[in-house]
C-alpha cells in the first residue's frame, strides 16, 4: 500500500494552488502603471496581512509567512523541509563568522526564520561553542574561522561556507528519501555549480578555485564543467548542450539576466510534474518553491516599477510561473 | 446432518461482510482525508467531495447484500438452521469469496482514486462530472464480483 500520510496535506494544497498568481495575473501586474496600483491589485487577490497596509516589504514578508504557516500545519513531518532552511543556515553562519573577525555588530545580516537564529550562531562562533551545529556544520565553521582569522581573505572564507552549504543540501536530498527532495536538491547543486562556471570564467578564476567551490551532483560532471569554464563562455554553453541543463546554454548566449532567469525556470520546471501527484510529499515541496518564485517575480516587478525601469527590462527578469 | 457446513456457510457471510467492509472504511477514510484538506481551505466544495468520499463506500454494501442473502438462505435469519453438508457449506464459503476479497482490494484503490479525483474538484470545480467517473470506473469490477458472489449463492442448492 503507498503511503497515503500527505494525503490531507496535498488536497489542501490542491485548494491553494488555485489562488497561485497566474501567467495572466502577472500580466496584470505588469500592466499596472505605478507601484501603488500594483499594490492594490496585490492586495484585492489576498496578498498581505492586517497590519501590512501598502508597504511593499511588510507584504510580501506576510505572504512568506503566510505560505510557511500552511507547510507547518498540514507537513506530517518537517524534517524533509531542512533542505530548505540550508542556505539560510549557512549564509547565518557567514555572516556570523564575518561580524566575529571583523568584530562589527549588525543585526539585519542575518535570517531569523531558521533553526539557528543570527544571534545564536553569533554566540557560538564568538565562543567557538562549535559542537552546537548540526553535523559536518562544525567543521565547517571552525574552518572557516581559521582561514579567515589567518588570511583576512573573505573570498576563500566564502566558497568553503558556500560548498559545505551545498553539500549539505545535497547530502539532505539523498537521506530524506524522497525521489522528489533528492531531485530538489541535485538541481539547486547543479545550478549553483553552473552558476560559479559561469561567474568563474566572467572573472577569470583558476580550476582550483572552481574546484573548491564546486559539489558534486548526479547531473553535472565538476571536471568538464570546469575545463569548458577555462576554455571561455561558448565551451560552457555547448557542455550544457550535452546535459539535462540544455536550456541554459541560450540563456547564457543571450544576457547575463536571462541566465539568471533560467536557473529559476529549471527549478519550477523540476517540480512541475508534482502538480499531478496525490500520495507524496512532492506538492507540498512543488508549492513551497511556486510560492518563492512568484513573491520574488512580483518582488523584481514591484521595485522596477518603483525605480521606473522601462517595460522590457521588466519583462526580461519575469519568472514562469508553477501554474 | 454435518455441524461443520453450518460453520463454512457462516464463515462465507462473515467473510464477505468483513472483507469489503474492511476496504470500503479504508477507502472513505483516504478519500475523507484528501476531502477534509479541500474543505478547510475552501468549505464551498463540501457537497461535491462528500460525494465522490462516499464511493468507496459502497463494496462495504455489496458485502452485506451477500452476507445478508447468505444468512437468510442457511435459515440463520427467520429461524430454523438449514440441514447443510461440508460440501454445500464451502461451496457457499467458495461463493461468498469474491465480493469479499475483490471488496477489499477495490474499495482502497477506489479510495485512492476518489482521493486525486477530490483534487480535480478543488482545483477545477466545474470538471465534477469528469472527476467523478475515474473512481467510478473502479466500480466495475466490484459489481462485476458482486454479480458472481450473487449469483452463486442464489444457485446454490440448501
Amino acid at each position: 500500500m503507498s503511503n497515503t500520510k500527505y494525503t490531507y496535506a496535498v488536497a489542501r494544497i490542491r485548494a491553494l494552488e488555485t489562488s497561485l498568481l497566474t501567467d495572466a495575473s502577472i500580466e496584470q501586474l505588469l500592466a499596472c502603471k505605478t507601484v501603488e496600483q500594483a499594490l492594490q491589485f496585490l492586495v484585492e487577490k489576498g496578498w498581505g496581512g492586517a497590519s501590512s497596509g501598502q508597504d511593499m516589504d511588510k507584504v510580501l514578508e506576510a505572504e512568506e509567512e503566510k505560505t510557511w504557516r500552511v507547510i507547518r500545519d498540514v507537513a506530517p513531518d518537517m524534517s524533509v523541509f531542512d533542505v530548505l532552511s540550508y542556505p539560510k543556515l549557512y549564509h547565518n553562519l557567514k555572516a556570523a563568522v564575518k561580524a566575529v573577525c571583523t568584530q562589527t555588530q549588525n543585526g539585519h545580516l542575518f535570517y531569523d526564520d531558521c533553526p539557528i537564529s543570527g544571534e545564536e550562531m553569533l554566540r557560538i562562533v564568538e565562543n567557538k561553542d562549535f559542537s552546537r551545529l548540526p553535523g559536518k556544520m562544525s567543521q565547517t565553521a571552525a574552518e572557516a574561522l581559521d582561514t579567515l582569522l589567518h588570511t583576512g581573505d573573505g573570498q576563500l572564507c566564502d566558497i568553503l561556507i558556500d560548498k559545505a552549504a551545498l553539500e549539505a543540501i545535497s547530502e539532505a536530498g539523498k537521506r530524506s528519501g524522497e525521489k522528489i527532495i533528492e531531485d530538489y536538491a541535485d538541481t539547486t547543486v547543479a545550478i549553483a555549480d553552473i552558476r560559479i562556471a559561469v561567474r568563474s570564467q566572467k572573472t577569470g578564476k583558476s580550476a582550483e578555485f572552481m574546484r573548491s567551490a564546486m559539489a558534486q551532483c548526479s547531473g553535472i560532471s565538476v571536471d568538464q564543467l570546469i575545463k569548458a569554464a577555462l576554455s571561455g563562455m561558448d565551451e560552457i554553453a555547448q557542455y550544457l548542450e550535452g546535459t539535462s541543463y540544455a536550456g541554459g546554454a541560450d540563456a547564457l548566449r543571450e544576457s547575463p539576466s536571462a541566465f539568471e532567469r533560467w536557473c529559476d525556470n529549471r527549478m519550477i520546471e523540476t517540480m512541475k510534474p508534482q502538480k499531478y501527484e496525490t500520495f507524496s510529499v512532492g506538492p507540498l515541496l512543488g508549492y513551497l518553491i511556486a510560492r518563492e518564485n512568484e513573491i520574488k517575480t512580483v518582488r523584481i516587478i514591484l521595485t522596477g516599477k518603483q525605480n521606473h525601469f522601462p517595460d522590457n527590462a521588466i519583462r526580461e527578469r519575469i519568472r514562469e510561473m508553477y501554474v | 446432518m454435518s455441524e461443520l457446513g453450518i460453520v463454512y456457510a457462516l464463515l462465507g457471510a462473515a467473510v464477505a461482510v468483513l472483507l469489503s467492509g474492511t476496504g470500503s472504511a479504508i477507502g472513505v477514510g483516504i478519500a475523507g482525508q484528501a476531502a477534509s484538506g479541500v474543505v478547510t481551505e475552501d468549505p464551498s466544495k463540501f457537497a461535491k467531495v462528500l460525494i465522490i468520499q462516499l464511493l468507496p463506500g459502497t463494496q462495504g454494501l455489496y458485502g452485506l447484500l451477500i452476507g445478508f442473502i447468505t444468512l437468510s438462505k442457511i435459515g440463520v435469519l427467520g429461524g430454523g438452521l438449514a440441514d447443510l453438508s461440508i460440501q454445500t457449506g464451502l461451496l457457499i464459503l467458495a461463493a461468498c469469496l469474491p465480493i469479499g476479497v475483490v471488496g477489499l482490494l477495490s474499495a482502497i484503490a477506489q479510495g485512492k482514486t476518489a482521493a486525486a479525483a477530490i483534487g480535480i474538484v478543488a482545483k477545477k470545480p466545474d470538471q465534477f462530472g469528469k472527476a467523478m467517473l475515474f473512481p467510478a470506473m473502479v466500480e466495475t469490477y466490484a459489481i462485476l464480483a458482486l454479480l458472481i458472489s450473487f449469483l452463486s449463492v442464489s444457485g446454490i442448492q440448501v
